[in-house]
């Protein structure tokens, strides 16, 4: 087994802040050792000969740079995962959302999209979706530019559809996609609801008033203080009693916003706006 | 960081439950480091696993939860699905990337990430299994100065995963069943 560099953590410290200076991505109050881990993890598989060969990579070529944003973020997500919660979901959250007369959910952090899909087929089979956006936003263009496709691998959707119906689904999942070669392409009845675009929970404010916030398995990447600014954005964003899901790890405990809100689905990790 | 505990990580894959069955009774409450258990199974086994290995021992156990600060006499059950990263004040980093080797948790993530923050603090055993995780990890662990362990492969249920280890990087010692007990119990 080769030798490797390993990255110090002054040098992460000079590339963070390259990042921030020259093009205004903050990752300084990510989680130190997840974002440590995913630069290694390019450094060595790129081969950088050194450090400053990556830092001068990183400051004169945009199109790595690009590449190097999709690899700093987690980007691993899946159609119903976690099928408790959109049982839950279904059950318990859109029902009372369906007493609105027009519902905005807000989907933060949403990576390429397979959630979002997820909201919009449980929206739809509810009869709510035509009554119904979804805001669904992510940091980064790429991951972004395949949600809006809707194309996924074919090979995942044995998985997904056996999710779906944990989740409480009864239709034949397979309705929701036309399957070409290895990839299955998401119906654009489900698509038209949805408004993907950009959006940095670290310096970009609330946009909306939303009824339904949703933000799987991101804030596990921030430190505590950005968990904390963050849960705020996500309180203004809501509407009295509107609903804040977050991913199955996560938890309010020890945040600032911890008053802001209570507990519906406590497994599940739902919470309820209280107060302003 | 010198007012962190020390740390022993223990990672295992198929056969490493029994192991752990039989280490944990042995260690009594005044054990003075923090525990870390990266155990590969299937995906909803949780709040199973940690009862389970609460019933054996007499130090705490837990599963392992983002942002949670390692202490002393506790033991952290890295949850399935998840990966475990440590950072510099010793809190802990929950993370669901890509899978490695596999694998998530990952033995090699949480090796590796432990020996950054704990250096020659650390020490990492690898268990029984069927899967190649870990020995990057070990090997990372080492370089950083980390003490590195495998279970003997004459004794692991599944051999693969420790032979892996020894016959691809170096580890300070082998330890058959009875030599890992006298060595966790002796740590202070």
């Amino acid at each position: 087994m080769e030798s490797v560099h390993h990255i110090k953590d002054e040098e992460i410290a000079v590339l963070l802040n390259d990042l921030l200076e020259q093009y205004g991505y903050d990752f300084t109050d990510y989680s130190f050792a997840s974002v440590k881990r995913r630069l290694q993890r390019v450094y060595t598989t790129d081969r950088f000969p050194s450090f400053a060969e990556f830092r001068y990579r990183v400051k004169s070529d945009p199109v790595y740079l690009t590449y190097l944003m999709e690899q700093i973020t987690v980007n691993v997500t899946e159609m119903f995962r976690d099928p408790g919660f959109f049982m839950t979901l279904r059950k318990s959250v859109l029902p009372v959302l369906a007493t609105y007369p027009f519902i905005r959910i807000w989907h933060a952090g949403c990576s390429t999209g397979e959630e979002v899909y997820s909201m919009a087929i449980l929206l739809q089979e509810m009869n709510l979706l035509h009554k119904a956006v979804i805001y669904a936003t992510d940091i980064n263009e790429t991951v972004l530019e395949r949600a809006r496709k809707g194309i996924f691998p074919l090979a995942h959707m044995q998985q997904y559809s056996q999710n779906y119906q944990q989740s409480g689904g009864q239709r034949d999942f397979s309705e929701y996609y036309a399957a070409n070669y290895e990839y299955a392409k998401f119906s654009e009845k489900l698509s038209t609801k949805i408004i993907f675009a950009a959006h940095n929970l670290v310096t970009d404010r609330s946009f909306n008033e939303f009824q339904l916030i949703v933000c799987r398995n991101t804030l596990i990447y921030f430190n505590k203080d950005l968990q904390d600014k963050v849960l705020h954005l996500f309180s203004d964003s809501l509407e009295q009693l509107g609903f804040l899901a977050l991913g199955a790890k996560e938890t309010l405990r020890f945040t600032t916003a911890a008053p802001l809100f209570k507990p519906v689905a406590q497994k599940e990790k739902i919470w309820r706006k209280i107060s302003t | 960081m010198t007012s962190l505990p020390k740390l022993l990580v223990i990672g295992g894959s198929a056969g490493s439950l029994d192991v752990l069955l039989r280490l944990l009774p042995s260690l009594d409450n005044s054990w003075p480091l923090s525990m870390i258990i990266v155990l590969h199974r299937k995906n909803d086994s949780d709040s199973l696993l940690t009862e389970l290995l609460a019933s054996r021992t007499k130090l705490a156990v837990k599963e392992a939860e983002e942002k949670d600060v390692l202490m002393p006499g506790v033991i952290y059950i890295t949850p399935s699905d998840y990966h475990l990263l440590i950072e510099r004040d010793g809190s802990l980093t929950l993370d669901d990337s890509e899978k490695v080797n596999y694998s998530r948790p990952s033995i090699d993530v949480t090796f590796a990430s432990a020996a950054e923050v704990f250096g020659d603090r650390l020490y990492c055993i690898l268990l029984s299994g069927a899967n190649m995780d870990g020995a990057e990890g070990l090997a990372t662990a080492r370089e950083l100065g980390a003490f590195t362990a495998v279970q003997d492969p004459e004794e692991a249920e599944v051999s693969f995963m420790p032979r892996h280890a020894l016959n691809s990087i170096a580890v300070d010692r082998v330890l058959t069943m009875q030599e890992m007990i006298t060595f966790v119990k002796s740590l202070e």
